[in-house]
């Protein structure tokens, strides 16, 4: 009935954040229904033209938290394909549905207690070893992560390599909903980056040692200085304060050094 | 037919930006830069920003901050009845009982409820969307903190945040937080943040629009959902901190001795309203984007509808710096499918150029954030903008620079997921420049509190954007994720010990819902709005007008 007799001339999109724009409408089908949709769209915002309204399945709407895995298939091929609907623009006769949630396994541990090796990793997700190497988590990533290398590299208890490899990860399980063996990739990578990140990676020293200069009550005084300081003082103070040069390295100095 | 990805209607520009090209690199690597504005001529060029548009805002008509003017959208949401009648909600059915309520799903909730939950708390996190929907999550620079002791300290941190902010910030947020900003980054590291470092694990580092010292560090351009995944994934493991997802708090509930203790709760996906008991409460709602106030674009999550200043607002708690509004000068103008996306202030840290529709440069690139949009305003309104096919107009970021100064792969490694999304969309954008305008950002202000995260109402405590005071008018590129870190640890740990200390039995009440309600009436104030929003509505004209079930 009504999407198409609505909307037999172009018409404006659905999203306030967009000025008017015209496109051709084209068909797609949400879970099965059919609606007409201006071409250019994300599934996104195709689905709120359409006349939904999001509750799940949408989140930062730019491709960084993962709300929004999609699964699709196009007419005349059986392949199921994956997309972000914040990222992926609809195509027409595209058969669409969300998975705005995933209930994948998520080992609960206490970091405080965890060393950097591997068997740790192997202890709380022993699954890791049903990976049969089979590809398809890399090729559901929207990111582009190289899935299968990273839990190979785990298997093998390459930490740093996994870590390094998911970094890219939105966790938004769409590897998960496409494994063979089960495994809950994301899952994995956020506990081999945190162990990468603090038990690999040496730690900042110099961190340690400003952190220690502020306990003892180093910047005390100058900060008080400047919180009673009048306006123009601090006008003053900042149009002369020294700028490190973008160029310079890491050994730079500045010449004024009664605050630091 | 298209020019290095973008449509032939773009070529002569970008073959514009080709040509001045070499000479704008020769004098990056001879270290000349565009001379940065005076004090005095930043304030000028302000005129141009959004926030100085008279007609952009009205008075509050009721409220603890009656009189003060915010824009429209603020206004609207302001003057506007609960969601629920308060003579309906029966406060003697509690449906969850907690010591601390934890109300948000970002970065300075998580963080907030970690410290709490360290501190002896039960913890109940009550979340709009899943936890970690939120713009943390989004945000991509990186976090700010003076750390080199041999060229920086927090006196200079201080200094920039003031001159971000106009002069205008509470000094005493301003020196709690630049002091405390080292230990706070230190506490990420400790639960596995991976910062990009150098191998003997010196934290790398840069500058930020309105930086003296290069202090701003990052984890690849993913700095905040780094940040954000993994003190989600540190609350995941802790017994104590429990989450509801979808059951964003729609009012917050006091006790007869006017203590916060606890919030009228939504199941969204049930529509139930439900009574959550607290001994002490944290608002940390975020931000409010999704206003689109004045028809901007914006970076901002789903969520980000300005929850919290609604809940705190009737609850007593007046407005800080809600006259100004952040807008991001780097907002992707075209391709229209990614309008509005945030391009990291770290192209131009990096050295990218800004340049106008004859390829020239017309502004320093590192001015701060709302210099810099103004300046973009202003040289499109005087027609050296460039056009786009869609009819809008944008200013070129020159990001093939990067690949050129330090080295070929460049913007490809160091910002993966801009060049990622770029490339699907067909351009690469280590050959090509991007097309972008400004773009509303951030809540520079919000809810009124003090350094330890205190409201005028005990037992109410705030953190990250939904406060204001730190950043004064402005805020700087990488102070954000810092504010949430710093905040969210004070606000958790003072919780707890109000929870723990001062947290008094009582009777429940929404008094002060039904007292407001009073006051809107008195104020002559009739609408049928309702507030909070909770999601922005983005539904056609041509479906609403066929929505017709009675209310």
């Amino acid at each position: 009935m009504s999407a198409k007799q609505r909307k037999k001339k172009p018409v404006p999109t659905a999203v306030k954040e967009k000025e008017q724009i015209t496109a051709k409408l084209i068909p797609i089908y949400i879970m099965g229904k059919r609606y007409e949709v201006p071409e250019g769209l994300t599934i996104m915002k195709a689905m709120e033209y359409a006349g939904y309204v999001l509750v799940r399945g949408c989140g930062c709407r730019g491709g960084t938290c993962g709300a929004c895995g999609t699964v699709y298939r196009k007419p005349g091929d059986y392949k199921l394909q994956v997309a972000l609907a914040c990222q992926k623009t609809v195509e027409p006769d595209m058969y669409l549905a969300q998975i705005p949630f995933f209930p994948a396994n998520r080992a609960a541990y206490e970091f405080a207690g965890l060393t950097a090796a591997p068997e740790e990793v192997f202890r709380l997700y022993p699954e890791l070893f049903r990976c049969v190497a089979c590809n398809s988590c890399t090729k559901a990533c929207p990111q582009g992560v190289e899935v299968m290398d990273a839990v190979s590299a785990l298997k093998q208890g390459a930490i740093a390599q996994a870590a390094q490899l998911s970094f890219d990860c939105i966790q938004c399980g769409l590897c998960t909903s496409r494994c063979f063996g089960e495994l809950a990739q994301y899952h994995m990578f956020q506990l081999v980056r945190r162990i990468y990140g603090a038990r690999i990676v040496p730690r900042a020293e110099h961190l340690a040692d400003m952190v220690k200069a502020g306990n003892e009550g180093r910047y005390d005084r100058c900060l008080d200085e400047l919180k009673r300081a009048k306006e123009d003082d601090l006008k003053k103070l900042y149009q002369n304060r020294e700028i490190e040069p973008v160029e310079a390295g890491e050994d730079w100095k500045p010449k004024d050094t009664r605050y630091l | 037919m298209s020019y290095l990805g973008y449509p032939d209607f773009f070529k002569p520009y970008i073959k514009k930006v080709e040509e001045t090209r070499p000479a704008r690199l020769e004098k990056r690597r001879k270290g000349e830069e565009f001379p940065f504005m005076s004090l005095q001529q930043r304030e000028e060029m302000l005129k141009y920003h959004p926030d100085y548009k008279e007609e952009g805002r009205r008075e509050i008509r009721v409220g603890p901050s009656k009189g003060y003017r915010v824009a429209h959208e603020f206004v609207d949401l302001l003057e506007a009845k609960s969601r629920v009648d308060p003579n309906k909600v029966d406060l003697s059915r509690i449906d969850y009982e907690t010591d601390v309520l934890v109300i948000g799903g970002g970065g300075a909730a998580t963080v907030a409820a970690l410290i709490a939950e360290e501190n002896g708390a039960q913890v109940l996190m009550a979340t709009k969307l899943r936890h970690g929907d939120a713009n943390t999550m989004m945000a991509e620079g990186g976090i700010q903190a003076a750390v080199k002791r041999e060229k920086d300290s927090p006196y200079y941190h201080y200094l920039d945040v003031l001159g971000g902010g106009h002069f205008k910030n509470d000094p005493d947020i301003v020196a709690a937080f630049v002091k405390q900003a080292p230990d706070a980054l230190q506490w990420l590291e400790s639960l596995g943040v991976m910062f990009s470092k150098f191998p003997d694990g010196r934290l790398d580092a840069m500058h930020g629009g309105g930086t003296c010292r290069k202090r701003m560090h990052y984890c690849a351009d993913l700095s905040g959902m780094e940040i954000m995944r993994t003190v989600r994934d540190e609350a995941r493991n802790r017994k104590n901190i429990k989450v509801l997802e979808f059951c964003p708090a729609v009012e917050l509930i006091l006790n007869e001795h006017g203590q916060c203790a606890g919030a009228v709760l939504y199941n969204m996906e049930t529509k139930e309203y439900l009574v959550a008991r607290a001994k002490a409460v944290i608002l940390a709602t975020g931000g409010s984007g999704r206003l689109h106030i004045q028809g901007f674009m914006t970076t901002n999550h789903y969520g980000a509808t300005a929850d919290g200043i609604v809940l705190g607002y009737r609850a007593g708690v007046p407005l800080s710096f809600m006259h100004t509004v952040q807008y991001h000068p780097t907002g992707v103008v075209f391709p229209e499918q990614i309008e509005g996306w945030l391009i990291t202030e770290r192209f131009r840290t990096e050295g990218a150029d800004v340049l106008n529709v004859h390829g020239e440069k017309f502004v320093n690139e590192r001015e701060p954030r709302d210099v810099e949009s103004a300046r973009f305003i202003k040289e499109c309104l005087d027609g050296k903008g460039v056009p786009t096919p869609t009819g809008k107009v944008g200013i070129w970021l020159d990001s093939p620079m990067l690949d050129i100064l330090h080295g070929e792969g460049r913007v490809r490694t160091a910002f993966v997921g801009k060049w990622k999304v770029y490339d699907r969309l067909g351009i690469d954008i280590s050959r090509a420049p991007m097309l972008v305008n400004p773009t509303l950002h951030y809540q520079n202000g919000g809810l009124k509190d003090n350094a330890e995260c205190e409201t005028v109402v005990p037992g109410l405590y705030v953190s990250g954007e939904v406060t204001g005071g730190l950043h004064g008018e402005n805020r700087l590129m990488g102070n954000s994720l810092m504010d949430i870190v710093v905040f969210g640890r004070i606000a958790g740990r003072n919780a707890a010990i109000f929870a723990r200390e001062e947290a008094r039995e009582g009777e429940l009440t929404l008094k002060h819902v039904k007292a407001y309600h009073k006051e809107l009436k008195e104020a002559g104030v009739t609408t049928d709005r309702i507030a909070p929003i909770l999601l922005p509505d983005y539904t056609t004209p041509e479906v609403k007008e066929k929505q017709l079930t009675v209310s």
